[in-house]
């Protein structure tokens, strides 16, 4: 019995950053906008956490600070996509690659941060209160995506933003709206991972969430609730090789290392079903096209 | 003309701001950037040996480079680089070591030919690996920027558990690495004195010649420059589409794959076990885009690179601020390059609305 729980607590814990990375990948691509950069987002917020959690002492404020810059270093990628109509992959590539230079820069340099052992965010039952907070978010953003207006006009710009457009909808307001959502709760993932799951930054901490919620964001089709779903098969992927390590089963941790990505791959595939995303998702609009 | 001079010109000035940037953060950390830059040009070019260690850095970003243009040419992202470049040289590796060239063949000969026979199949792993992604997407219309991502991950880990099975190991390496390739299988090094300018370089050059011939000089290139440009039309020339991407893939697997080979033939000896990914796949991003994804200017935008690369720990060693810093100066960089997308796109809107007043 007791293996079961340790089993459901270590997917949970596995799950969250995914979750969080995940709903904020459907906002901004529910709105038409392909954000690659979310690895740099939360690796980002992971760095913003820890830095106003050691220099305001408040590991709350550490979290605000994770969305704050999460949101401003989403604001990059949303002017990049949306008001220059930069390619938005390479974008996000470029985005990624400036956060892992400042963040390991900062790291290194400010020497008057203590990077370790600020205060961080309390637990409920031995499971992180962003644990919970992550099931609420899923919650909510499935209400907001499918239960009010403006979830519809959001989906309506990534699906159609010519027709959108035509019925009076700011396309390029929404799809801000949408990349800075994302930003906010890829923040929030960061936040999980460094001060919620730990106390401390860690170079490159983020290691490939970001990609993977994206895949969960796939495989779960861009609804809040599938990318839950997938974040809990990948959490579990996760928490099962130290489950295997314990019980002695010699599966080689690389083969479950690669679980996530297959499953990814199968999904897109359409061998687990067809997985299409929002029509218009990647594609700059212009005004009248 | 004139686009000429703006093709050379954005690049420039990208680069431009990127080192602005850098300078900016520098200030700030309080060192003296005259000081961070100095250093950053002794190490590029203040002797002979340190051209030629430029030059080292400079040959797997002209590879990676060449790779991803090739893609970006058929309108496809090959951000798979890094994982064909890892399995590349597991394969790389076992060639070097495993395969003993004949006894009655001139060593001068063998010499040529063992790391020819290595790096072929170091461009077939990496081909075959970037080839999935090709048939994915031609067929499955699956976008292959996420399955390449997922494709390196599942790479990296592919490649680590490999070096576990016991046709690596050889007899007597410690499992963290593979043995030591041949030597009959290295690349000739020392071209410059006291320098690690290995003959990479001239397989590299040799590489930029043969693609530039390839995508400008023949029917097989023309075609992939045309479904870059336009598939729908493509296809209505009767051009196969999805022949083309599987065909772009695999030719940028192989690229990145010699990328690979050449460092393990070259530098490294053997096949370490990756401590994560080597980021000459991403830097390879920067290289095309401001090469222009051209193989002239990639080879000149990887200088460029390999440079910037070198840079980072000569200044870290002068002044004390982390290596990092040049990873900012190449986000920048490609900041602006992908931007300035926006810059003629926003003065052909402006122009056109002028026209129409």
């Amino acid at each position: 019995m007791t293996i079961l729980v340790v089993l459901l607590t270590s997917t949970l814990r596995a799950a969250t950053p995914l979750l969080l990375g995940a709903l904020g990948g459907i906002f901004s691509e529910r709105s038409g906008v392909v954000n690659i950069a979310l690895e740099g987002i939360i690796l980002s917020g992971a760095w913003a956490a820890v830095y106003f959690s050691f220099t305001t002492g408040s590991a709350w404020l550490g979290m605000v600070g994770a969305l704050v810059v999460g949101s401003l270093v989403a604001l990059l990628h949303a002017v990049a996509s949306i008001r220059f109509k930069a390619n938005q992959v390479v974008s996000g590539v470029a985005i990624n690659l400036l956060m892992s230079g400042f963040t390991g820069f900062t790291y290194a340099n400010w020497t008057e941060v203590k990077w370790d052992n600020v205060p961080k965010l309390p637990d409920f039952f031995s499971l992180n209160i962003l644990v919970y907070g992550a099931i609420i978010i899923t919650a909510i953003s499935w209400f907001v995506l499918y239960k009010t207006s403006w979830g519809l006009r959001l989906r309506a710009v990534g699906e159609h933003p010519l027709a959108a457009d035509t019925v009076g909808v700011n396309v390029a307001a929404m799809r801000y709206w949408g990349v800075l959502l994302s930003g906010v709760l890829a923040g929030l993932a960061g936040a999980y991972l460094s001060i919620g799951q730990l106390s401390r930054f860690t170079l490159g901490m983020s290691s490939g969430r970001g990609f993977i919620a994206l895949a969960a964001m796939i495989f779960g089709r861009w609804n809040p609730w599938g990318a839950f779903w997938a974040c809990l098969l990948f959490g579990a992927a996760d928490a099962l090789g130290t489950l295997f390590q314990i019980a002695g089963v010699k599966v080689p941790s690389q083969i479950l290392s690669m679980a996530p990505y297959l499953l990814t791959m199968l999904a897109l595939a359409g061998v687990v079903g067809r997985s299409t995303p929002p029509a218009a998702s990647g594609t700059p609009y212009e005004k009248g096209h | 003309m004139g686009n000429q001079i703006r093709a050379i010109a954005v690049p420039l000035l990208a680069t431009a701001a990127g080192l602005l940037v850098g300078m900016i953060f520098i200030l700030i950390s309080g060192a003296d950037p005259g000081e961070a830059y100095e250093a950053l040009l002794n190490a590029v070019a203040g002797e002979p040996r340190m051209v030629g260690e430029t030059l080292v850095a400079t040959i797997p970003l002209i590879f990676t480079g060449l790779a991803i243009s090739l893609a970006f040419r058929c309108g496809l992202f090959n951000i798979g680089v890094e994982g064909q470049y890892l399995l590349a040289q597991v394969a790389a590796a076992w060639a070097g070591f495993a395969l003993t060239m004949p006894e009655w063949l001139n060593p001068t000969i063998a010499g040529l030919i063992h790391p020819a026979i290595a790096m072929f199949f170091g461009m077939v792993a990496g081909g075959l690996w970037a080839t999935i992604s090709g048939v994915l997407k031609a067929y499955r219309g699956v976008h292959e920027v996420i399955n390449s991502i997922m494709l390196n991950y599942v790479g990296l880990f592919l490649s680590t558990w490999l070096l576990q099975q016991s046709f690596l190991k050889g007899t007597g390496s410690s499992g963290a690495s593979t043995p030591f390739v041949k030597p009959t299988a290295a690349l000739t090094q020392g071209l410059i004195e006291s320098s690690n300018l290995h003959a990479g370089l001239w397989v590299a050059l040799g590489a930029a010649v043969l693609v530039w011939f390839f995508l400008f000089k023949t029917p097989y290139g023309y075609e992939i420059r045309a479904v870059g440009l336009s598939p729908g039309a493509a296809e209505y020339a009767g051009i196969s589409v999805p022949r083309n991407i599987i065909l772009a893939m695999g030719l940028s697997g192989a690229l990145a794959g010699l990328a690979g080979s050449v460092q393990t033939l070259g530098i490294l000896g053997k096949f370490y076990e990756p401590m994560g990914f080597v980021g000459y796949g991403f830097e390879g991003i920067a290289v095309a885009l401001v090469g222009r994804n051209h193989p002239a200017g990639v080879v000149l935008a990887a200088l460029l690179f390999g440079a910037l690369g070198r840079g980072g720990p000569a200044m870290q060693a002068a002044t004390g601020l982390p290596k990092e810093v040049i990873w900012i100066v190449q986000g920048t960089v490609i900041f602006f390059v992908a931007a300035e997308g926006l810059w003629n796109f926003l003065r052909s809107q402006r122009m056109k609305g002028e026209a129409k007043a």
